[in-house]
């Protein structure tokens, strides 16, 4: 009953998807759209400086932390078996907090629950590190979240947040990432904005970063408010995006200009 | 964030040329930035970064705020016996960081 | 060029007041720049009095870079590397970052082979020259250049 009704909903969800949308066969990440020096920094374990912080969180998970002197290792063992496809599925939903939450609202929770440790801020070291080494567990896996009767509305409300205009440019995401990627914008090629490969390192940034970081420098971009790290706005809108990328291979941690 | 990923060949034959890639996690704060006040921001860089092959320098770069932040520096050297390579980087407020990894010469 | 950076001060200013977050973000200004008269005198430094030849050595640059804040470089020279005949130095210099030097290596018979790769910023458009100090005393230079765009949108830190 249930599959049937997810099949009910994922139906729903194709047939009011609206005409400017990528093609499924279509889609490409960002990666296709990169130099060949860039992509060369992404596939070298050795020389992707994304790998400082998954190896920072390779750290981070073995170490005792909290009041409840606890590391991750303790209860999720090695995370190469344990974590493998977790971050391709998030976010997800979490039935205590009646919505989704994204891979880094499920460190916090961990930590703050079980390790009895303060919450890690948003785009900080330990996090990101830590982010970092679940997702590359993820890496060569395609991006499956789940979309049910519970994750619906939420999905709903980021696809509306997608096709909205906002900020002083008055621009929705979907008039460059959907009509206009792979033009120009100045120097810079426009991607489709698939979440393939998140937390990434940005040449930009010279740091590897959040999706949501990236997402609120897209909303300053557009002089839009940028919505609070970890605001219900923001994550319903990853969750639409990991969904309109669902089946991609997940990269993480990858490089972007 | 003070950590190194070297990457070193663990066997290699006498006399093989072999590559070394190392990159170390830091800023690279370049000097010339400044904070919306308009305050500048320090500079803060790796200056110096050594190799050594058992004690010998085998590599010596010399880094300017031009290089990125992280560094990534990838060089070569004859593989002449088992051992231990180490690499230093030293710069600006006291940073100094070590690595090293071992080698095995048939 | 100043009309890029006026551009670029007004947006980052309506920015400001838009986000107004109470984050100490940084913004880069256009500082004082090298200009190729400079890169030649630090280049000057290096070699003294000696003739510089062109060849021998080799510089690989994306003559369009992705992002001027990290641009994959190699250096390679020619050279048997032996104790008689090896490269001693390469040396990278630039002319339109604030400061014309990039970086040296030092190198010597141990290395092998003298090619060395890391990755440089290139503040605007400009020409890279590389270096190469001989053990028998010569000098030889090779040059590249190099496109580098702004990227597209602005945001804070």
């Amino acid at each position: 009953m249930r599959a049937f009704r997810a099949a009910l909903c994922l139906a729903a969800l194709a047939a009011s998807a609206s005409a400017g949308e990528i093609p499924l066969p279509e889609r490409r990440s960002g990666y296709d759209l990169m130099s060949g020096e860039t992509r060369a920094m992404q596939d070298d374990d050795t020389a992707n400086p994304g790998m400082l912080w998954v190896l920072e969180g390779e750290t981070l998970w073995n170490r005792k932390t909290g009041d409840a002197a606890r590391a991750c290792a303790e209860c999720h063992g090695d995370a190469r078996t344990s974590m493998k496809g977790v971050a391709a599925r998030h976010p997800a939903f979490d039935p205590a907090k009646g919505r989704p939450v994204t891979l880094e609202q499920r460190v916090n929770a961990c930590r703050v629950e079980r390790q009895k440790a303060p919450a890690l801020a948003y785009e900080s070291r330990e996090l990101l590190a830590l982010t970092a080494y679940v997702a590359r567990q993820s890496r060569g896996l395609p991006i499956d979240v789940a979309i049910d009767e519970r994750t619906r509305p939420f999905v709903e409300a980021g696809r509306a947040t997608f096709y909205r205009r906002q900020g002083q440019l008055n621009l929705a995401c979907n008039q460059c990432h959907d009509d206009n990627w792979g033009r120009r914008l100045a120097g810079n090629v426009v991607p489709q904005g698939h979440p393939t490969g998140y937390p990434l390192y940005r040449l930009e940034w010279q740091s590897l970063g959040s999706l949501e970081r990236r997402l609120r420098g897209c909303l300053t971009g557009i002089r839009a408010e940028p919505y609070d790290f970890g605001a219900a706005d923001l994550v319903n809108l990853e969750l639409f995006l990991m969904w309109r990328a669902r089946g991609m291979t997940f990269e993480a941690p990858a490089v972007r200009p | 964030m003070a950590n190194a990923l070297i990457n070193v060949p663990p066997r290699a034959k006498r006399g093989e040329i072999i590559e070394i890639k190392t990159m170390i996690s830091h800023p690279m704060e370049t000097g010339y930035r400044r904070t919306q006040t308009g305050a500048a921001v320090p500079r803060d860089i790796i200056r110096t970064f050594v190799a050594t092959y058992n004690g010998a320098e085998i590599f010596r770069a010399e880094l300017h705020p031009a290089i990125a932040a992280n560094p990534f520096i990838a060089f070569s050297t004859v593989a002449t016996e088992s051992g231990t390579l180490t690499f230093q980087w030293t710069g600006d407020r006291g940073f100094s960081e070590t690595a090293s990894a071992p080698i095995t010469v048939e | 060029m100043s009309r890029q950076t006026s551009r670029r001060e007004f947006l980052r200013a309506v920015g400001g007041a838009a986000a107004g977050l109470g984050l100490a973000s940084v913004i880069a200004v256009e500082p004082a720049r090298a200009t190729p008269a400079s890169m030649q005198e630090a280049i000057r430094k290096v070699v003294g009095a000696a003739q510089v030849q062109t060849g021998r050595v080799k510089l690989d640059l994306p003559p369009l870079s992705e992002n001027g804040n990290t641009v994959p470089m190699t250096v390679t020279a020619e050279s048997p590397m032996t104790a008689a005949d090896h490269v001693k130095a390469l040396h990278v210099f630039n002319e339109k970052n604030p400061q014309p030097d990039v970086v040296s290596f030092r190198l010597g018979p141990r290395a092998g082979r003298a090619s060395v790769s890391t990755r440089i910023r290139l503040a605007d458009t400009q020409t890279v020259v590389a270096i190469c100090e001989m053990s028998d005393g010569s000098f030889w230079q090779t040059s590249a250049n190099v496109v580098v765009t702004l990227a597209a949108c602005l945001e804070e830190a």
